[in-house]
């Protein structure tokens, strides 16, 4: 019937509300279960993805625990949704990282930064490493410019091939057409959905963390994560452009675009995580996927390092501690790319792709052409 | 800490809508309000916690509404859905004050969203609560404990001292002992007696038994002995209740919504001797979904069940437990243990008694039995193809129609026509008040915010005790 038993329970639980459907108003969740009678594994694990787990449905439920029909639907789709993560990783064999994923992308983190630190010290200039260094091109001394746009490049691009990998078998399990992808109404409607955490408020009153009372700020500090990456993202695409379009090389003085935007940026990931961390420490148990306690904590690490870092890179730039923050940041960073399929970083992209496709179910209920 | 040595100005017995807006009323005029709720914090409410909307007047449509109901429309309704067992002055009252509900509920937190899905037939009337009834219940709570109103979980009400209609003290079961709660004045909203099997069984003998209770285990009607005890006058058919056909595996109690089943107009229903009983398609399902109860009742050991065909199984709500599925008429029998010759002689019978006609189902189609008895006068099909389908259902208990007379006030009236002191309800426990018999869906949380705000309003200015 179902590939795991959390999918059973999925089942029996869609089943159940289904034929409640009081709240079918929260969230995208339920709309889209409404579209449906039976739910088969891809059903569940698009309906888990769509799931922002903002606990609304469990605070108001009549049969949540200690009720006997326990009806538990963020807990569920939570787990389902760490299971999916793990179900599409590619290549298959690396799929054993989701299973104790704080764990193994600590190590991984660590190593990084281990290698980073021993090549400096193996390869760069020790007079060059342990002294301080001004103007333009002061990092490509310690590491040459070509060098790092290699390594760095070859990492972003194999996170993105194994990504592409993953989004297509999600894409196939849920049933979707590839076609879906080229709708504009459906992807505009996405990012929208997507970039205002419409889905991430508890139905309009916020969310639910400790109890049912609404008082939850993770959207706001998710805008803070989510953002502040963007903006260290653009940083560093601007940096490149400066790079290679105008032949101005890092680093930049903190007035210019790239040290704004990656400032910025950078204060964003370092309140987000913050927020989002002490929000799940508080956060009621009972709708807690603590299998994936490790995945979310190692994420929201990485983030605020790779934060830290970068900002303590930026004041110490000058004097001689640059040459080892530098490793110390790469390395991060490094593992920050290389880890991106095998983490929670993937749970955007899952979520986004569920959007487009609610996106396109719900403008297809509204003319008419898909009836619950 | 709730302090149990303190007087409160006005003490609230009950912890659902009614109870609720009763308490925040009564705060917000001023007075110290504690209210007693018996169950657990998570099974607060009663049987609020299974609703979904209410029905309020309005004269235009809304965000959320899709079209005016006026004054006069809803009186009708009531009228019709009660046969008029109604006391007309204080229905239309209610109907008038319920024009402002919409508003006052949704300013203490309750938020509402268009009709539920496979209820569009109420868009216009009803309002619903967005994430259902629980969802009410906390946003009320919530907004009464930021007021300062305090909430005591757990806290049966086992005794009441009332003398001459004038509330003196509650005694509250703490634990292993017990405390004794003065106050100036009393709301009761602590519902009705349907989860009372032994009081149910006054009026229905042994057959209520095998009822089931829809809501919660907590309405045992305690309180409304109490009251008519001591001298209240009682009001509505104490031997009626709400009963409608749920699935035969609903739990005892708490089942709520998902277990009801709305296929009984597209098969034949059959009691355990494979015997058809009513005319399964007399008119639209909604109009016709509360006398199943009694019918089913009516039958020996209490159970019946639906049988219908593949054709029909996607035609109606789906609901939680999933049908009985046979390849064969017989097989199905079987797995019902009942006689599959039976079964199959009475789907054979019915099979042979459909006329041709044009299904529809979203209306009061020509599809029909001639010359059987009883007939099925709508959305007759012969049902022949397989797999087949059943449920089997037994009654299924929302409320009672017993409770205690009030006047406009919410003010109980005493059996020598007296007006109480001090003494107010609202909710489930008056609801007979207006709704004699009958149901209209939501009215029962209309009574019970118009009746609880006015109650506790009322209890404040009259905390005489």
């Amino acid at each position: 019937m179902h590939a795991t038993d959390t999918l059973a329970e999925a089942d029996r639980l869609m089943t159940v509300c289904n034929s409640c459907r009081y709240c079918e108003g929260l969230c995208a969740v339920f709309p889209a279960m409404e579209l449906r009678r039976d739910f088969a594994d891809g059903d569940l694990n698009y309906l888990a993805n769509l799931c922002h787990s903002c606990g609304a449905c469990y605070s108001d439920c009549q049969f949540s625990p200690p009720h006997e029909f326990n009806v538990n639907v963020p807990l569920v789709l939570a787990q389902a949704r760490t299971d999916s993560y793990a179900a599409y990783a590619w290549p298959p064999a690396f799929s054993g990282l989701f299973a104790r994923n704080g764990l193994a992308i600590s190590i991984i983190a660590a190593l990084s930064v281990a290698v980073f630190i021993a090549g400096f010290i193996g390869w760069a200039d020790p007079k060059v490493l342990y002294t301080a260094q001004t103007g333009p091109g002061a990092f490509y001394r310690v590491m040459p410019h070509n060098t790092m746009a290699l390594i760095f490049g070859a990492a972003f691009l194999y996170a993105i091939v194994a990504m592409v990998m993953s989004v297509r078998m999600f894409w196939k399990d849920i049933g979707e057409p590839a076609s879906t992808l080229t709708e504009g109404a459906s992807i505009w409607q996405a990012v929208k959905d997507a970039s205002t955490l419409r889905y991430l408020d508890g139905g309009g009153v916020g969310c639910m963390n400790e109890d049912e009372r609404p008082n939850d700020n993770r959207r706001l500090y998710h805008h803070f994560t989510f953002y502040g990456f963007m903006l260290c993202f653009a940083a560093t695409s601007t940096a490149t452009l400066y790079h290679y379009l105008l032949g101005v090389e890092a680093p930049y003085p903190w007035y210019d675009l790239p040290v704004v935007l990656g400032t910025l940026g950078g204060i964003g990931l370092l309140i987000g995580p913050v927020g989002l961390l002490a929000a799940k420490f508080r956060r009621d148990p009972a709708v807690m996927d603590k299998q994936r306690y490790g995945m979310d904590v190692a994420f929201l690490a990485m983030l605020f390092l790779t934060s830290l870092t970068g900002l303590l890179l930026l004041v110490l730039r000058e004097t001689p501690a640059m040459g080892m923050l530098l490793a110390v940041h790469l390395g991060v960073v490094f593992s920050l790319f290389i880890t991106m399929p095998y983490g929670k970083f993937v749970h955007g992209i899952y979520r986004f792709l569920a959007l487009v496709r609610y996106a396109k179910e719900k403008r297809m209920m509204e003319a008419g052409e898909l009836t619950a | 800490m709730v302090d149990l040595t303190k007087r409160y100005d006005v003490l609230v017995i009950g912890g659902g809508n009614a109870a609720l807006c009763a308490a925040i009323a009564a705060r917000r005029a001023g007075a110290t309000v504690l209210v007693l709720e018996a169950a657990t914090k998570f099974y607060r409410g009663g049987n609020t916690r299974h609703t979904r909307n209410m029905r309020c007047a309005h004269d235009a449509a809304t965000d959320t509404l899709s079209g005016p109901y006026y004054e006069d429309e809803f009186f009708d309704d009531l009228l019709r859905v009660t046969g008029g067992e109604t006391n007309e002055a204080l229905a239309k009252m209610m109907i008038h004050e319920s024009k402002e509900m919409l508003t006052w509920i949704a300013e203490q937190g309750v938020r509402f969203q268009p009709s539920l899905g496979g209820t569009l037939s109420l868009g216009r009337t009803n309002s619903f609560f967005l994430g259902g009834g629980r969802a009410m219940l906390n946003a009320l709570y919530l907004t009464a404990e930021n007021l300062g109103v305090d909430v005591l979980y757990e806290a049966e009400v086992i005794g009441m001292e009332i003398e001459n209609g004038m509330f003196l003290s509650a005694r509250v079961k703490r634990g292993e002992g017990h405390a004794d709660v003065r106050a100036g004045s009393l709301v009761t909203a602590a519902g009705g007696f349907e989860a009372n099997k032994e009081w149910l069984e006054e009026s229905w003998g042994p057959a209520a038994r095998n009822f089931l209770i829809r809501g919660t285990p907590h309405n045992r009607g305690t309180i409304l002995k109490m009251l008519l005890g001591a001298g209240v006058d009682k009001i509505g058919d104490p031997t009626q209740c709400h009963a409608v056909a749920i699935d035969a595996r609903a739990p005892q109690y708490d089942g709520g919504i998902i277990t009801r089943l709305d296929c009984v107009v597209f098969g034949i229903v059959v009691n355990k001797h494979c015997e058809r009983f009513y005319d399964e398609g007399e008119d639209v399902w909604p109009k016709r979904y509360a006398i199943w109860g009694r019918l089913v009742a009516g039958q020996p050991d209490q159970i019946g069940y639906i049988v219908f065909d593949a054709r029909s199984l996607e035609l109606f709500m789906p609901s939680c437990f999933p049908p009985i599925k046979a390849d064969t008429i017989g097989e199905l029998a079987q797995k019902l243990e009942l006689d599959p010759a039976a079964l199959e002689k009475t789907v054979t019978d019915f099979n042979d008694h459909v006329v041709p006609g044009t299904f529809d189902h979203t209306q009061l189609d020509d599809c029909r039995t001639e010359g059987l008895t009883p007939p099925k006068s709508h959305w007759a099909r012969r049902i022949e193809q397989a797999p087949f389908y059943a449920y089997p259902v037994r009654p299924g208990i929302t409320f009672t129609y017993l409770g205690v007379r009030v006047n406009h006030q919410s003010r109980m009236m005493m059996a020598d026509g007296k007006p109480s002191v001090n003494m107010f309800a609202a909710g489930e426990i008056m609801a007979g008040n207006v709704l004699g018999r009958g149901y209209a869906a939501g009215i029962g949380m209309t009574i019970g915010s118009v009746f609880g705000r006015i109650a506790g309003r009322e209890a404040a200015a009259n905390a005489r005790n």
